[in-house]
């Protein structure tokens, strides 16, 4: 099963939509709860990254019978350096999304811990490209 | 402790309660919402000073089942919906963040686990 999202940067009022959207798609099957949990969390960051990080981006999911895959590409300003960026407490979010409640730099350290593969590659001036891996 | 319980010690406006009936156990507090998503949050209540319709999506990928807004937040009409479509109650307390917190946790609330512990329990279920 495979599912395409569109997720639009700056957009908070609808930040959180697609994950919201898979969250109940895995609810319908019959995977644990907790684990349900982990990979809307997985998601609702990455997503919300791009939101707050990004120009736009999609989110593709792979629901596969032994879990599941995601991809999130975006066009948007980069990462300069990924190791920096993985570090808890290293942000370059703007005033704006702080006043949401995010960017204190926990994001890519939580859906690192949440998952069981994860690939962050980026193009500094292009975009952003995540691809993470749960397993049922 | 059910929502009305909750709303009663708090000095609260109960804006939304789901039909289904919700006990809660644990309690966190906080206006950072990268830190609610780092913790186990079943059965738990949010309060928070931050009131944005992130508030709600955060409570709702985190499994929280209710909320309450201190220091006399007041939810807007999209922030409701969103509680709603998701079977969230809400609660809006003018009292601080440290004594709707105070006032939970003498009456028995605990605080969340750290999610270390989760992930043990999601082992157990599989």
């Amino acid at each position: 099963m495979r599912i395409e999202y569109h997720i639009e940067g700056g957009d908070f009022s609808s930040g959180g939509s697609a994950s919201s959207a898979v969250r109940k798609t895995l609810k319908q099957f019959n995977i644990a709860p907790l684990l349900v949990r982990r990979i809307a969390v997985v998601l609702y960051e990455a997503e919300m990254n791009v939101v707050a990080h990004a120009y736009h981006g999609t989110m593709t999911v792979d629901i596969r019978p032994t879990g599941i895959h995601v991809v999130i590409e975006d066009s948007g300003p980069g990462i300069e350096d990924i190791d920096k960026a993985m570090e808890e407490g290293f942000s370059t979010a703007t005033d704006e999304v702080r006043q949401m409640g995010f960017g204190a730099g926990m994001g890519l350290p939580n859906i690192r811990k949440n998952c069981d593969e994860m690939k962050l590659t980026s193009t500094p001036g292009e975009g952003t490209r995540l691809e993470i891996q749960v397993n049922f | 402790m059910n929502i009305e319980r909750v709303n009663e010690i708090v000095e609260g406006t109960l804006l939304f309660a789901p039909d289904a009936a919700c006990s809660c156990e644990s309690a966190f507090a906080s206006d950072l919402m990268s830190d609610v998503l780092r913790y186990y949050m079943e059965n738990t209540i949010l309060i928070t000073g931050l009131c944005t319709l992130q508030t709600i999506r955060t409570a709702e990928i985190s499994n929280i089942p209710c909320i309450v807004f201190a220091r006399g937040k007041q939810v807007s009409d999209p922030m409701l919906q969103l509680a709603k479509e998701n079977g969230i109650a809400i609660i809006e307390s003018g009292l601080t963040l440290f004594e709707v917190s105070g006032r939970l946790y003498q009456h028995g609330l605990k605080s969340v686990q750290e999610y270390l512990h989760s992930k043990k329990e999601e082992d157990r279920q599989r």
